[in-house]
């Protein structure tokens, strides 16, 4: 019933049809995210911030593997960004769990409080 | 000038061709020597190196002494085991003993194509000669170190008897050596040895400076040898005596026939280079300025190195190569004015000096200058006989003089010690110095220096074209008996009276440390006060048994000189049996007898036999030279400070002081040399400084400066770093999309 009533929409044409979502709205998107996550990362001081601002490259790249790779029709794409994906997660605990000492350390969350760990 | 007349005179006096190619032969036909000759610089060595590992076990006993003193006196023993065995082969014979072959080379099988210079010892009557007096001194001269250096022991006592081991070897290697290689490594040998030992007190400054000087100024004469020595090889093929020899046949050819022009260049320049290596070693005019420095060195070193043996190193240089100085119309000649001049110089000198060592140096650059004016008179057997003589009375008034120095705590200025020869113990030392004296000053017929001296004068007076160095060797015979006896009258004879000297060390208790020298305790200062306290400290055993000795062999050294078998004395036969006679001696005797029947070879002294004439001439003026000392210095003098001398000295004038100056001649070499150097090279240190430097400094500044100027750019802001990137990253994708579109 359920995929009765749905095709039954699609035939009335409902939901209203869209111009076809191309590669460049995909990319688009991806470079945005990107950028925004770019800004963040330079005008900000929080440390949280910060980090959540290299999350959201992180993801700007991934839509954009994901993209071409659906482009090409290839799942190579979507494999790697399972990939990444993965490694951003574990990644991220270890870096949210430093954030935390460096915290306990200084009573900030400050970037540059943490000057001295210059190489 | 003169040098056409010698030349002429006695080469129109040759020995026949074929006497001469004889002669030739049997030079170059030499038979196996001895075994045992190779012992004579072997010992010694072996006493260096024992002496060495005596330092090395910090022996503090008189051990290296004995062990030098018993090497060396079997070294004399196998020196006059060889010259026995040299006697059995006939007059005139060479030997070779060859040890091993030390450079030895071929690049082709065509004659020409070999170099070889070996350990090999050329033994003949000049070898033996000097090989004689060089180990038998140096053996008298070790027993009386080894009272001499005894507040050394356990010191610099080892070091002391070491270097003086190696002197004896080198010196050996250089008079022994059959080639001009191994005697150039003698001659460096020694020149080494009396560094070592002239900077022996190596933490007083004038001991250092002294001994730096005599290394630098013999270095000049050495760069010449060497020079020479090259020569040698590039005309002659060969560094061997032997072979030289054989060589020179062409040349003398030429001479004989009187074109002494067309004898080659290279032929007549070898003698003049070889003899300014001779005129360095031999403390000669211009290069004599480092002798009188030398005598900061301990007094047996000053005894054996520049006195008896090591300054007469250039004396057998020319001796032995004496055939090559006779092809050369100007090498004789020079040598003979240099030696003249530097006689009357250093006899000036001598004469206004109050150091007693000091007068002795100069006595010794003195009588080296009668020893070339021999060889260049064509007198080698005078210059021979003059250096074995020499080597004997000069020794002892060096060790006399060393003895004083050392009783009195280092007292050397005449004009604080009279009347030393009376205190008690110190009867052998007057009694030495009085026999030293009396050679050294000529005085007539009962001493050897008379005879040695006489022939030499004779032989100039009869040369032709050399009388002006006579008149200049007999006016210095004069002045060096005035300055020898000024010494000992006022020094050995006269009123009794003495003011030690500054190192009083020597009398201190004998347990103490005497490292720190003249520091920590001031010994000197400490006892100053109180020389009434002093006792001079007469000489024990060994330096009275070797004054002895030497005393007697002083004149014993008449015997040599006088008698002999039927080639004439023995020490004329020993010349006459080597090289050094080789052609010279035969011509100048030749001359003499010649003399009598053309008159044009045979000079004479007004009128007189040269000879003859010298015996009564120099007698008188070395007769009148002491009776002139006797009647300034000894006659009515009272106090040791004052003789009638001082009263004369207004008299001269300025020459007094510039003689008493030394004619400032270390001055003006200060001036003209020293000087320019020292600007030059510092000169070229501020190019080090800033070029050379400067353009390595940079190459490591360079770096570093680039470095600072990228380090504000990792100052460890996360925002400065993210920036960047951010940035590279824009121009990438700049550069990108400019170069798509």
């Amino acid at each position: 019933m359920t995929h009765g009533t749905l095709s039954l929409l699609a035939q009335t044409g409902f939901p209203a049809s869209m111009a076809q979502a191309t590669l460049a709205h995909y990319v688009v998107v991806s470079l945005l995210m990107f950028v925004i996550g770019l800004i963040g990362f330079l005008t900000r001081r929080n440390l949280i911030i910060m980090f959540l601002c290299t999350e959201l490259m992180f993801q700007a790249a991934g839509i954009a593997l994901v993209a071409f790779g659906r482009f090409h029709l290839d799942y190579t794409g979507q494999t790697f960004v399972i990939f990444v994906l993965t490694v951003a997660a574990a990644e991220a605990s270890m870096a949210l769990a430093l954030i935390v000492l460096l915290f306990r350390r200084k009573e900030s969350l400050s970037a540059e409080d943490w000057q001295e760990l210059k190489g | 000038m003169h040098a056409t007349s010698i030349l002429s005179t006695w080469a129109g006096l040759l020995p026949a061709q074929h006497e001469a190619a004889g002669a030739a032969a049997q030079v170059a036909g030499a038979v196996d020597g001895p075994a045992i000759a190779a012992l004579a610089p072997l010992l010694p060595l072996l006493s260096f190196v024992l002496c060495g590992l005596c330092a090395a076990f910090k022996v503090r006993s008189k051990l290296p002494a004995w062990i030098t003193v018993a090497c060396l006196a079997a070294s004399f023993a196998a020196v006059v085991a060889t010259t026995l065995d040299l006697r059995e082969a006939g007059a005139g014979s060479v030997m070779v003993t060859p040890l091993f072959d030390w450079i030895n080379y071929s690049w082709g099988t065509e004659a020409g194509q070999h170099f070889r210079a070996n350990f090999a010892f050329h033994i003949d009557s000049l070898t033996c000669l000097w090989m004689l007096f060089v180990t038998g001194l140096a053996t008298l001269i070790a027993l009386y170190a080894s009272e001499y250096m005894s507040h050394d022991v356990g010191m610099g006592y080892c070091r002391f008897f070491a270097a003086f081991s190696l002197f004896v070897f080198s010196m050996a290697c250089l008079v022994m050596g059959d080639n001009l290689v191994l005697l150039y490594l003698g001659w460096e040998g020694v020149g080494l040895c009396s560094y070592l030992l002239i900077g022996y007190f190596y933490k007083k400054p004038s001991a250092v400076a002294a001994a730096k000087k005599a290394f630098i100024v013999n270095r000049i004469g050495d760069l010449f040898l060497a020079l020479g020595i090259m020569l040698c090889w590039v005309h002659f093929g060969s560094v061997e005596y032997r072979e030289i020899f054989a060589r020179v046949g062409p040349s003398l050819e030429l001479l004989r026939e009187g074109k002494v022009d067309q004898i080659p260049g290279i032929v007549q320049l070898i003698p003049l280079l070889l003899m300014v290596g001779a005129f360095g070693k031999s403390a000669q005019l211009p290069l004599y300025v480092w002798l009188p420095d030398a005598m900061e060195g301990p007094t047996p070193v000053s005894a054996l190195i520049h006195a008896a043996t090591m300054v007469t190193a250039g004396v057998y240089l020319i001796a032995r190569t004496y055939p090559l100085f006779l092809l050369s119309e100007y090498a004789l000649p020079i040598v003979g004015w240099v030696g003249a001049l530097t006689a009357l110089l250093a006899a000036t000198i001598g004469m206004a000096q109050f150091d007693i060592k000091r007068i002795m140096a100069y006595s010794t650059v003195s009588q080296l200058g009668y020893m070339f004016c021999g060889l260049a008179v064509l007198g080698s057997v005078g210059a021979a006989a003059h250096v074995f003589t020499h080597a004997f009375f000069k020794a002892m008034l060096f060790l006399s003089c060393g003895a004083v120095m050392h009783g009195f705590a280092g007292q050397l200025d005449l004009r604080k010690l009279s009347g030393v020869a009376f205190m008690k113990g110190w009867g052998v030392v007057g009694i030495a110095m009085f026999v030293g004296c009396l050679n050294l000053a000529g005085f007539p017929v009962i001493t050897a220096g008379y005879w040695s001296k006489d022939m030499i004068l004779g032989d100039a007076f009869a040369t032709p074209g050399m009388q002006a160095i006579g008149w200049i060797l007999l006016l210095t015979a004069g002045l060096t008996a005035y300055y020898t006896f000024r010494v000992f009258f006022r020094v050995f004879v006269g009123p009794k009276h003495f003011e030690p000297g500054d190192e009083l060390h020597a009398h201190d208790d004998h347990g103490h440390g005497h490292d720190d020298g003249h520091g920590g305790h001031g010994h000197a200062a400490g006892h100053a006060p109180s020389h009434a306290d002093f006792h001079p400290h007469a000489p024990g055993w060994a330096i009275n048994l070797v004054l002895g000795i030497l005393a007697i062999a002083a004149f014993a050294a008449i015997v040599p000189l006088m008698t002999g078998g039927d080639n004439g004395p023995w020490l004329a036969s020993m010349v006459d049996g080597s090289s050094a006679k080789y052609l010279g001696v035969a011509a100048s005797q030749a001359a003499h007898a010649a003399g009598h029947g053309d008159g044009h070879a045979h000079a004479t002294f007004f009128g007189y036999d040269a000879h003859k004439a010298m015996m009564v001439v120099s007698g008188v003026v070395g007769f009148i030279g002491i009776l002139i000392a006797y009647l300034l210095h000894y006659a009515g003098r009272t106090t040791a400070a004052r003789s009638k001398a001082d009263s004369l000295l207004p008299a001269f004038g300025p020459l007094a002081t510039a003689a008493q100056h030394k004619w400032y001649v270390d001055e003006i070499y200060d001036l003209l040399i020293v000087k320019p150097l020292w600007v030059i090279s510092n000169i070229f240190a501020l190019i080090d400084k800033y070029v050379v430097d400067g353009l390595v400094d940079f190459l490591g500044w360079a770096p570093r400066a680039i470095g600072r100027s990228l380090r504000p750019s990792q100052g460890g802001e996360l925002h400065g770093y993210a920036i960047g990137m951010a940035g590279g990253i824009a121009v990438l994708v700049l550069i990108v999309l400019l170069v798509t579109f």
